[in-house]
């Protein structure tokens, strides 16, 4: 028991991750109707934010400490952050150990402005061109972004860690009713999944409760009778767009600590968003959603040592195996719309 | 005025001859006329250095080219002199190899098994390299040292730690300097028996691949040897980032050391995520829960931040060590690159050295002369102590480190403290031993 309730936690925030790249994924999808192999890069560079934040609070002066040596006998250069020279010891090493959460504020204007100038310099050039066309380019725009990251913060991992406060993992096990030290879960990965609940949560509400969003939602179900009532849908979606690279960038920023970031991260990420957008419905923001946490979950199932000598390699496969049968079942996945792809 | 008389026959044959004669690869018919392939005819010998300059391992490619870029300065009698200073072969003058002066070409294995031979192929047949070096993985030297025994030229490995390249895939053209992970894992249980003791239940996460396989296999034997049990064995695979439902199994296992047969991103991943769920902090069976990563790499100390403290793995070489050669090495590259190089730089560093050094005592470039210098040869003073580059596998045998993530480094040059350099007759194995079972070295080709 212990094991499949430790299992569902880890499809979480797996599936959160999936959740948030199918979400813009499929807004872009349903919007302009192109399909953007490069939003993995997008989530990637998100990461990659909060990396630049925390070189940025990081950036020292040095000075010389003759009574230590360095690696070739010379005085050793001492580093001290300018944060900590600037606003004092305790609250630069405050903004350097915070640098995550504090890069989704320094994100999103760069993710918007990042996906605005993808849309309106590339992107709306491909609109009317055919599917595999736009696959084509935004995969092109994709390794040209990771490349672009690799040759400023190399190929290697970079660490990134939460907070102090939540480095930790936290005693479920207890809360339940277990023995200690049974079923335990990292804090960051917690704060992932209610992230992502809350991203979620306010890009619905977004479309559901506001004027902008109901326009959109008119575009997305008939974009040519919106056009013809006088209104510019295609600013919107642009404007969407934006919105869809910014979720992604979060999406990214708050990984970071999961995972040290590296340049191919968006790439690990691709493929999987795709299948769930797929699973969920193209189009469909609710299947988006449900499918990333419905393949989180059984991902981290077909992991169990159980299930794998049962089914050996079930673990490499078990995201295509149920992409599958549930297009078998549902050739337009769990929600998708009638008409989408389809022509 | 001549006519011409053309038979259709007579076309059709000749071109028939022709055209054999240009769909001939060029690397079997380049030193045709030569002794060997590609034997250097001018003032100049070209090496080719095939490190990743792309994909996951593209910074320690970065490094090993800044290390054969440094070897070659020496070379040549620029710089320093570096490890040449150290080294007990006096054959190295400074006036490149045999007189002539060294230059060198690069490609890109992208570490990739295609790619790296492609790039070798090309170095090989358009460029004339007479040894390729380099290289951040077995897979990647395997296929790369099958390329050179075909085309006679002689492989000088970089890093690449798994047992097959010295063992069922050892060919007569290919040399070692590096470690493997028969040698890790023999190195790594004395220390682990003292630190830990002989009551443990091991559980691996081992990357399925090549190397995964082989340093499971040998850091279980060597742990079951000293009493430990091994709990279980789960394959990750290599394309793996978030090895979080790989962890959760082990907390409810009953196992107290887990065992992480990664490398690269995959070892920064699974060691941040076993960290993040708490397994450092963790009791189990009375005992403090304890992570072992059996290979180690300053770069990926690097990628793993401060999880890595206080965790004990094997290093072939490390720049802190306090010999001459070590020394020398460490002097050159920190002026010219402004930080301490890391062990694939020492590795290939020292294959270049070793290899120049083997053309000027064999006075000759014919691979053939070279690989004969280079079996059995003992030598010294390039940063790992008493060395043997054995004659029955071309594998080097030294002193292997067993190192530890340090708890404070003093800064970013410091992620590791070496625990301990395990002596080399406590590492040295039967050439006929069963994990290096299946090859055979074969005969040298020189080519031509």
């Amino acid at each position: 028991m212990d094991a499949i309730i430790l299992q569902i936690l880890n499809g979480l925030d797996k599936g959160s991750a999936y959740a948030l790249i199918a979400l813009g994924l499929t807004l872009i999808f349903g919007t302009l109707g192109v399909v953007n192999f490069a939003h993995g890069a997008l989530f990637m560079i998100g990461a990659f934010c909060a990396v630049t934040l925390s070189k940025l609070f990081n950036l020292s002066f040095e000075t010389l400490d003759p009574t230590k040596k360095d690696f070739l006998g010379n005085p050793l250069k001492v580093k001290t952050p300018y944060v900590q020279e600037w606003f004092g010891p305790d609250v630069g090493a405050w903004l350097i150990d915070w640098s995550v959460p504090l890069a989704i504020l320094f994100s999103i204007p760069i993710m918007v402005a990042i996906g605005f100038v993808m849309e309106r310099g590339l992107i709306k050039h491909f609109y009317k061109r055919p599917h595999a066309d736009q696959i084509l380019v935004t995969f092109g725009l994709a390794i040209v972004l990771q490349e672009i990251i690799k040759s400023n913060f190399g190929a290697n991992p970079v660490p990134t860690p939460a907070p102090e406060v939540f480095r930790g993992s936290f005693d479920f096990g207890v809360l339940l009713g277990f023995d200690p030290n049974v079923i335990i879960y990292p804090y960051w990965r917690m704060v992932y999944f209610a992230f992502a609940a809350v991203i979620i949560g306010g890009v619905f509400a977004f479309l559901q409760f506001t004027t902008f969003g109901m326009v959109v939602r008119a575009g997305m179900a008939d974009r040519a009778t919106v056009g013809l009532l006088g209104i510019n849908i295609d600013k919107r979606f642009t404007i969407m767009f934006g919105l869809a690279a910014a979720v992604a960038g979060l999406a990214g920023v708050m990984y970071a600590p999961i995972n040290s970031p590296n340049y191919h991260m968006g790439m690990d990420f691709l493929v999987l968003s795709f299948v769930v957008v797929v699973v969920g419905g193209m189009g469909s923001l609710p299947g988006a959603v449900a499918a990333g946490f419905l393949l989180g979950i059984l991902e981290s199932f077909a992991s169990m040592n159980e299930v794998k000598s049962v089914i050996p390699g079930i673990d490499q496969i078990i995201i295509y195996l149920v992409a599958i049968v549930i297009l078998l079942a549902r050739p337009r996945g769990l929600m998708g719309r009638k008409g989408v792809m389809e022509d | 005025m001549t006519k011409t008389t053309l038979s259709r026959r007579g076309v059709l044959k000749s071109g028939a001859v022709a055209g054999a004669g240009l769909a001939l690869p060029t690397i079997f018919t380049a030193s045709s006329a030569a002794a060997f392939t590609n034997e250097p005819t001018g003032g100049t010998v070209t090496l080719g250095f095939n490190v990743p300059q792309s994909g996951p391992y593209a910074d320690e490619g970065a490094d090993e080219l800044r290390a054969f870029e440094l070897a070659v300065e020496h070379l040549n009698g620029e710089g320093g002199g570096g490890m040449m200073n150290t080294f007990s072969s006096k054959a190295l003058k400074g006036n490149g190899i045999m007189g002539k002066k060294v230059q060198y070409v690069t490609g890109d294995t992208q570490t990739k098994s295609d790619a790296a031979r492609a790039s070798a192929k090309s170095m090989i047949e358009k460029d004339g390299a007479i040894m390729i070096s380099g290289g951040s993985s077995s897979g990647v030297a395997v296929a790369v040292q099958g390329l050179c025994q075909e085309a006679g030229v002689i492989f000088m490995a970089g890093l690449t730690h798994s047992n097959d390249t010295t063992g069922k895939d050892k060919k007569a053209n290919g040399f070692r300097h590096f470690f493997n992970a028969y040698m890790s894992a023999a190195a790594l249980a004395p220390v682990l028996e003292k630190l830990y003791g002989t009551d443990r239940q091991a559980y691996h996460l081992t990357a399925d691949y090549t190397w995964g396989w082989t340093q499971q296999e040998s850091i279980q034997a060597a742990t079951e040897a000293m009493g430990w049990k091994t709990v279980n064995n789960v394959l990750t695979p290599l394309a793996q980032t978030d090895f979080s439902s790989y962890i959760a199994p082990v907390i409810n296992s009953g196992a107290d050391v887990l065992v992480l047969n990664h490398y690269g991103g995959n070892m920064v991943n699974s060691l941040t995520n076993a960290v993040q769920f708490g397994l450092r902090e963790k009791q189990v069976n009375g005992k403090n829960f304890e992570i072992v990563v059996p290979l180690y790499s300053e770069l990926m100390a690097k990628g793993a931040g401060q999880n890595i403290k206080g965790i004990v793995g094997s290093q072939n070489w490390d720049w802190k060590l306090e010999d001459d050669g070590t020394k020398a090495f460490v002097k050159a590259f920190g002026e010219k690159y402004g930080f301490p190089p890391s062990q694939a730089a020492q590795t290939c560093y020292a294959q270049t050295l070793l290899y120049a050094d083997a053309v000027e005592r064999a006075g000759s470039f014919n691979p053939c002369a070279v690989g004969e210098a280079l079996a059995g040869y003992e030598f010294d003073g390039l940063g790992n102590g008493p060395t043997l580059y054995r004659a029955d596998d071309h594998q080097c045998f030294k002193d292997v480190l067993v190192v530890r993530g340090a708890e404070n480094p003093q800064d970013e040059f410091h992620l590791v403290e070496i625990v301990e350099v395990t002596p080399v007759e406590q590492v040295t194995y039967d050439p006929e031993h069963p994990m290096f079972a299946g090859g055979n070295l074969g005969e040298c080709n020189p080519g031509a």
